[in-house]
């Protein structure tokens, strides 16, 4: 886009990059503003159908489909209260740090081929580091507080914290190691084609470990039945029992953006980010690399399909809430160190194993060439290595 | 044009020129002499635990500064990848120093219910 | 529109700070660098070690934007996800740990002070005047020579070097690679691993605690089936789980 405007509208560049950088942004918080209020209004229906209920019925129409406008003009007409003994800074400022590492995860993610607020040579690192920052805000809002209730909840956050992350870091790594690559682009791209070819099917052990890693990512959003910190039978509300108002919101903001981009981010990993199951475009004669209309309908096209499987996982997760009792915090560890982590150092050997001896996957002949980037990593015939080509983004083939 | 306006705003020769090891170098030493002070003043063990991270940090940078072919001028070179896998193992093991080091707090908590690094004298003679 | 955003271009060309000369990597430098000393001295003024903690967790971010900058993304990530992610959350929960009112806050002497300050002024001199002293080190940057990229890491940890090699040296397969520090390091944190579950474990007390000799003294039914779901609760979990200690 930045090209765009400086060859096509004649901007300068400083205010081409600018102008860019604004629209991106805008565009990264609409994706987590707009998709709270519909999540929000969903998960009240979920949980409503779910308990035999309706959920709301009456504000906006016959599906109560404004329930989560009138609840953000609630919040925003409360009283915005600070407990008096309340560390009054780290207090004000701890919605604000989850908000924004929810919110910088985004940058490196992309919604299809060429749709991504910045293409990282390590994107996958980066998002799941980005990530793991939000839960400063929550042990920080827990601390300053000045209240029990508060700090057991920011205390039980912390410990999960260093227990779900292990696995969840195993778990990223195997879509890694069969991509060769930790551009999220390219582990997408790797998956084109039809549905056999997603990561999820690749293999057993990538089957199972997508389980672990959706157990992960349930552990990582604090959602049910992992929602220690905030356990409202425990702890009155956790971290944020002193909050109301639009702070309170910010919480709530973050936690439905991780949703999101967690969810998204198995998309990517394991279900073929962009790639449907069928590969209409490329039996259409279509390429999303291309710059011209018919490539950027492909590329919303993609668009329209990440942000379905998304929004999927995002429903699948509300589902698992409603359904699962909460675990106490001791099991919440032995599930992620005990069981999680033993499964995905299993199953990232076994998938290590199997792309030694079957690189191609379960279904070959139905599957790209594999391997293009490890080709070049293995000595050649004269034991000599591949040294990188002038774009060291990509390592250099060997010559036969 | 823009001579006058360099001298009429002070530093803004900072925002014009591109960046060069020794601005990285500059940042490192704040970041340096911040963690040293940091564990000659502080008597909270967890004080001077984190001044150790400050002054790692500091030597983070530089290695990062040093290796990175962004910022070399014309003719020198960079340290390239050697400085960068520095950096990680510096970074991993200030995570095990840390862990240690906290360890070794708790336990010190735990026995003298306090964490102030000058009570810890029971070896004095 | 259009022609309005190339109005509002004209106007700031225009205005006294001349935008189209600003090195916008120089910018970025600056702002990410004035956040990573700001919270560090920050660090060394606050007397308030949960808020020294939250200034360390801003300082070190801005120092993973800093190596971003210098094109090390993968060290960038790995100072997100380690250090800033892993070590300092383990500080925080210690900070929290050991937070009481009297312990939130200890000052220091002023004879400390005027030492700590003197010695950082001198060191502060010292490295200042060293990073200033050589030539090549202040040489205007020749930009963006290449796409950063963290396979020839990932491969040099593994003992194989894909990257080109520094100072100008031929490039040949025989440089050494990094897979004996690398498996070093991971000997050394299984080590500290167990060293430190090791130190911290939870200490059998020698003396029984007033809720187990209620328990030894043959209760009534009632009680002792409360005594053994304390203990229960006692064996099973630490403060996290409820039961206090």
């Amino acid at each position: 886009m930045a090209e765009f405007l400086i060859n096509t509208v004649g901007l300068p560049d400083w205010l081409a990059w600018t102008v860019t950088a604004m629209v991106a942004a805008a565009l990264i918080l609409n994706v987590i503003a707009g998709g709270a209020l519909v999540f929000i209004w969903a998960e009240r229906k979920i949980a409503g159908r779910i308990q035999d209920r309706l959920g709301p019925t009456r504000t906006g129409g016959k599906f109560g489909w404004l329930q989560s406008l009138a609840d953000g003009i609630k919040l925003l007409a409360k009283e915005d209260l600070m407990p008096d003994g309340a560390d009054g800074m780290l207090f004000r400022l701890a919605p604000y740090v989850s908000f924004c590492a929810s919110f910088c995860a985004f940058i490196a993610l992309p919604f299809a081929f060429d749709f991504v607020g910045q293409r990282m040579n390590v994107g996958v690192f980066f998002v799941i580091a980005v990530l793991g920052l939000e839960v400063f805000g929550v042990i920080l809002a827990g601390y300053a507080s000045a209240s029990k209730w508060s700090l057991f909840g920011a205390m039980r956050e912390a410990a999960q914290v260093v227990s779900y992350e292990v696995p969840l870091g195993m778990c990223v790594v195997v879509p890694v190691m069969l991509a060769g690559s930790m551009d999220l682009v390219t582990i997408a791209e790797k998956q084109a084609g039809w549905l056999t070819n997603w990561y999820l099917f690749h293999d057993p052990f990538t089957f199972v470990i997508f389980w672990v890693y959706v157990t992960c990512a349930v552990a990582s959003v604090n959602r049910a039945p992992f929602d220690l910190a905030e356990a409202e039978s425990e702890l009155v509300a956790g971290f944020h029992t002193e909050y109301s108002g639009l702070r309170w919101s910010y919480f709530f903001m973050a936690e439905y953006g991780s949703m999101f981009l967690v969810s998204a981010l198995a998309a990517l990993l394991f279900l073929g980010g962009w790639n449907g199951p069928v590969p209409v475009a490329s039996l259409l004669g279509l390429s999303e690399g291309t710059g011209d209309t018919a490539g950027y309908f492909v590329r919303l096209l993609g668009m329209a399909n990440l942000l379905g499987k998304a929004t999927l996982g995002v429903l699948i997760m509300m589902w698992i809430r409603w359904t699962l009792p909460r675990l106490r915090i001791d099991q919440v560890m032995m599930t992620c160190l005990k069981y999680c982590t033993p499964i995905a150092a299993a199953m990232f050997l076994g998938a290590m194993l199997w792309q030694v001896a079957l690189p191609g996957g379960l279904v070959p002949a139905l599957r790209r060439p594999a391997g293009e980037i490890r080709e070049g990593w293995l000595p050649g015939p004269g034991g000599a290595f591949a040294l990188p080509s002038a774009d060291a983004g990509k390592v250099a083939k060997v010559n036969p | 044009m823009n001579s006058v306006v360099a001298s009429a705003v002070p530093l803004f020769g900072l925002f014009t020129e591109p960046v060069s090891v020794a601005h990285y170098l500059v940042v490192g030493a704040i970041l340096f002499v911040s963690g040293v002070a940091c564990m000659a003043l502080k008597r909270n063990a967890l004080g001077v635990l984190m001044g150790i991270e400050l002054v790692l940090n500091g030597a983070n940078v530089n290695f990062v500064a040093f290796a990175s072919p962004y910022l070399q001028g014309e003719g020198s070179r960079s340290l390239g990848l050697d400085g960068q896998v520095f950096a990680l193992f510096v970074i991993l093991l200030a995570a095990a120093e840390a862990a240690v080091a906290l360890a070794i707090t708790l336990n010190f908590y735990n026995n003298h219910a306090t964490v102030d690094v000058d009570r810890a004298d029971d070896l004095k003679g | 529109m259009i022609s309005a955003l190339s109005m509002i271009a004209g106007i700031s060309t225009a205005a006294p700070l001349p935008v189209a000369a600003i090195n916008w990597h120089s910018v970025f430098f600056l702002l990410f660098a004035a956040i990573a000393c700001g919270f560090a001295v920050a660090v060394v003024a606050a007397e308030n070690v949960v808020r020294m903690a939250f200034y360390l967790v801003l300082s070190l971010g801005a120092t993973a934007g800093l190596f971003f900058l210098a094109g090390a993304e993968f060290v960038g990530a790995m100072q997100l996800m380690i250090y800033v992610g892993g070590t300092l959350v383990l500080l925080v929960f210690g900070v929290m740990l050991t937070a009481q009112a009297p312990l939130v806050a200890i000052k220091g002497s002023g004879r400390d002070r005027v030492l700590a300050g003197f010695v950082g002024v001198a060191l502060l001199a010292v490295l200042l005047q060293s990073a200033f002293s050589v030539k090549p080190w202040r040489a205007a940057a020749a930009g963006m020579v290449a796409e950063p990229a963290a396979t020839p890491i990932g491969m040099s940890l593994v003992g194989v070097r894909v990257d080109d090699p520094a100072g100008g040296a031929p490039a040949t397969n025989k440089r050494p690679g990094y897979m004996l520090p690398f498996e070093i390091v991971s000997i050394h944190l299984l080590v500290v691993l167990v060293g430190a579950a090791y130190l911290a474990r939870a200490k059998r007390r020698k003396t029984p605690r007033a809720i187990e000799v209620a328990a030894s003294v043959e209760p009534p039914a009632s009680v002792a089936e409360h005594a053994s779901i304390g203990r229960e609760r006692q064996r099973s979990g630490s403060v996290l789980a409820g039961g206090r200690s």
